[in-house]
């Protein structure tokens, strides 16, 4: 284990590639909250509301792209519960929003 | 349920998981990540599914098309909290080296999505030109 410079079973690269579809999972929502927010024409709240959707996008960007360029390491650092709570912050902010242009 | 309470305390003291235990292989730690991941992905898949059934099925009923879409974003709001609390669960007990926790929360989520799943049948159906 300590000799091993390179996991043989590929976990941060698993880990990467797993965040990234994560990610991709986010944007094609996020495109939704978009559609749904403009969809009654270019209004003020439809401009604010797409501010806040891309607002909630861009915060699940970061934490993924910290993780993505950790993995890099031959020994990437645990998950912080900062950056679970960051990601899960943003998911539910979307469910949210969704929620809330339904009325 | 003390248990219950103490995980929620661990959510917004982070650092305290650290306190516990030994620091476990990095390995064990990517796969409780990816099976987070794999929850958040699910979530953002309801998610999604909520937005989906709320702009492409406009000849549905307010009423019918409303709740079918609560149905899946509060299922997807559910599925976002408790990956949260299952990561730290997971993270804890691998710090401790207990077994991992168990769950009946996939067959929870299945129910869901499969009642979701004939009601959407059902109203295709039944129901479609209902306005």
């Amino acid at each position: 284990m300590t000799t091993a410079t390179r996991d043989p079973g590929l976990q941060p690269e698993r880990t990467r590639l797993a965040w990234r579809r994560t990610t991709l999972a986010c944007t094609v929502v996020a495109l939704l909250a978009v559609r749904q927010s403009l969809h009654g024409g270019v209004t003020a709240a439809g401009v604010f509301a797409t501010a806040l959707s891309l607002l909630a996008w861009l915060g699940f960007l970061a934490v993924a792209h910290r993780r993505v360029t950790g993995m890099g390491a031959a020994r990437p650092a645990p998950l912080s519960a900062r950056h679970v709570l960051t990601a899960v912050a943003c998911t539910v902010a979307l469910a949210v929003f969704a929620v809330v242009s339904l009325f | 349920m003390s248990g219950f309470v103490r995980g929620l305390r661990l959510w917004f003291a982070p650092e305290r998981i650290r306190e516990e235990g030994d620091t476990p292989d990095y390995r064990f730690s990517l796969a409780n990540e990816r099976t987070f991941l794999a929850w958040i992905r699910t979530a953002l898949a309801l998610i999604g599914g909520g937005f989906a059934v709320d702009q492409f099925l406009p000849s549905l009923a307010w009423g019918v098309r409303a709740g079918l879409a609560l149905g899946l974003l509060a299922a997807g709001v559910l599925c976002a909290l408790r990956a949260v609390n299952h990561w730290v669960r997971c993270e804890r007990a691998m710090r401790r080296g207990e077994d991992l926790p168990v769950s009946r929360f996939p067959a929870l989520i299945a129910l869901v999505v499969a009642v979701v799943a004939v009601a959407m049948v059902v109203v295709v159906l039944f129901g479609w030109e209902g306005r």
